[in-house]
């Protein structure tokens, strides 16, 4: 059952990889996100070097969303427009991305930030999460009907050079997408996230697009800029393990399918809720981890 | 069955020898073999088991009475890094301290006759580096009290992870000619050109040693994607990439079927 990574540069139990992506696998099924969030911080408990986790998981997502990508595409749910602005901006973070992924090596606090980041990220996100499916729910309960949240937010209608997102339904500067997109593609970069749990949030909430064409988009995006993202740590630091990414490939493909599946059986809104809750439960983990005293106290670093 | 056929050449080399008279007083040797001279690292791997094994040739075959005093050094190429240590800083563990070491070995594996203070005097075991207490680290920056806390600290967390070990007292000995200790190589240890070193001392001394190489090295399909993802970064990105797209478009389209 044991497999030698050539990258990672250690034998790991395949059946657990592909058990982690499988169960990965089914959440993305399920809710219709990447997963990428789970991915990571479950390899980094495994054991895998976190460079390698973040570039592998990178390389997975890539995988696991093209599929997705495409019938979204056949449906003509993907803006191409806003995709490529999206995929534009996540070219230019991914490079700052990198950039910052090796000043923060160097450093010595690459570990310690991505946890950060995630604490923060998750926890945010996952908190709004919660706080909106619980409203709905009790609302919903009470018998009034779910109020759509489509904001129009002052500071994204001030930006300059406003184009027509004809599929997305949007008059908006392409500056608000770029920006966007250059904040999740530094966090692919730095994470191994695809960030649709940004991404698909923000599109809604922050630029209005309409919804039949958010996921579509995202995902479109999320397969450009993971993509690029896995060549620029290939190039970079050879941090990418195609053994690793193709077992968690496997099981991803086969839990997303039994995800899928489950998913239609129950409400979107107990999803919702179980998603947050998922978010919320991942976030107070690796901050629990932050905070009690670590196992560990010395770490090495390679030659650098 | 290799280890053990060798083991009995070994034996045999040496009854020859202890049978012909030296002609004069000829130094104490040392005669050493071990089970693998090279270690491929397959898909399968999950770690080796090195037997060191060999015979200690004596003047005029004049075995002497009491336990020969031996250790069994396995060591892998030395390389710089840098050990941090975590502190609570703002109620969050994060990395403050540094130490730079310039030659820590990327394994380390003694194994000894007798336990190390009573085997060797602390000068031997500097120069010959025999025991996790002398490693030559050469660490470059921090003040004494620092290097030490920091070393122990190296040495407490590689032990834990079987990268570095003592095994005191883990020699055999027969008829005290013949020696040979077992070495645990776990499988996330680094590729590279590594010595085993055998020493035979008495009076905390050291008075014969020999040595000999051993090549641990990825192989097969491992050792193809390793050299791929180093020398050739960007078609390795590239390939990657569309594996990862041809499968998820495999699988959507197995998916569309059903």
């Amino acid at each position: 059952m044991t497999l030698y990574l050539p990258i990672a540069e250690l034998s790991v139990n395949w059946l657990v990889i592909v058990g982690l992506g499988g169960l990965v696998g089914f959440l993305s099924g399920m809710f219709g996100v990447g997963g990428g969030f789970l991915t990571t911080p479950l390899l980094i408990f495994y054991g895998i070097p976190p460079a390698v986790a973040v570039a592998s998981s990178a390389t997975q997502i890539t995988g696991a969303s093209v599929s997705g990508a495409l019938a979204y595409w056949r449906r003509g749910g993907v803006d191409l427009k806003m995709g490529g602005v999206l995929i534009a901006g996540g070219l230019i973070g991914a490079a700052l991305g990198s950039v910052v992924f090796r000043w923060l090596q160097q450093l010595g606090q690459i570990d310690v930030t991505i946890n950060l980041v995630y604490v923060l990220l998750l926890g945010t996100v996952g908190g709004l999460m919660l706080r909106e499916s619980i409203r709905t729910l009790r609302r919903t309960a009470k018998g009034a009907r779910p109020k759509r949240l489509h904001a129009h937010n002052p500071y994204i209608a001030a930006l300059p050079w406003k184009t027509r997102f004809y599929t997305s339904g949007l008059y908006i500067s392409p500056l608000a997408p770029l920006l966007l997109g250059a904040v999740v593609g530094m966090l692919t970069v730095i994470m191994g996230v695809g960030g649709g749990f940004i991404l698909v949030p923000a599109m809604i909430y922050l630029l209005g697009m309409s919804a039949n064409s958010v996921v579509g988009t995202s995902l479109f995006q999320i397969v450009f800029v993971t993509a690029a993202t896995t060549v620029l740590h290939s190039v970079e630091s050879q941090t990418v393990d195609i053994v690793l990414a193709g077992l968690l490939l496997v099981g991803g493909v086969l839990g997303a399918q039994l995800g899928v599946r489950a998913a239609q059986k129950l409400s979107p809104l107990r999803l919702r809720l179980g998603l947050a809750l998922i978010v919320v439960a991942v976030a107070v983990r690796l901050a629990i981890g932050l905070a009690l005293t670590p196992a560990e106290l010395f770490s090495v670093f390679g030659p650098a | 069955m290799k280890g053990f056929a060798a083991f009995c050449w070994a034996l045999a080399a040496v009854m020859g020898a202890v049978a012909v008279p030296a002609e004069a007083v000829a130094p104490v040797r040392l005669i050493t073999d071990i089970s693998q001279n090279r270690i491929d690292i397959v898909y399968t791997f999950k770690g080796a088991e090195l037997l060191v094994f060999g015979a200690i040739q004596y003047p005029r075959g004049s075995v002497p009475d009491e336990r020969p005093g031996l250790a069994i050094v396995v060591r892998g190429p030395a390389e710089p890094i840098t050990l941090r240590k975590k502190a609570r800083v703002a109620g969050v563990w994060i990395n403050t301290d540094s130490v730079r070491f310039e030659t820590a070995p990327g394994f380390y594996a003694v194994a000894t006759s007798a336990p190390i203070k009573t085997l060797v005097d602390e000068r031997n075991a500097s120069i010959w580096e025999i025991g996790l207490d002398y490693l030559q680290l050469s660490p470059t920056t921090g003040d004494g009290g620092q290097v030490a806390e920091f070393t122990r600290g190296l040495v407490d967390l590689r032990r834990r992870t079987g990268l570095w070990s003592e095994q005191e007292g883990r020699i055999g000995l027969t008829q005290n000619i013949l020696y040979q200790a077992r070495i645990a190589i776990p499988s996330a240890v680094p590729v590279g050109v590594y010595t085993a070193e055998i020493y035979l001392i008495r009076a905390g001394k050291v008075i014969a040693r020999a040595a000999t190489p051993i090549t641990i090295d990825k192989s097969g399909f491992e050792r193809w994607v390793y050299v791929a993802a180093q020398e050739h970064g960007l078609t390795y990105g590239l390939v990657a990439v569309g594996l990862a797209l041809l499968a998820g478009w495999l699988a959507g389209l197995v998916v569309r079927r059903n």
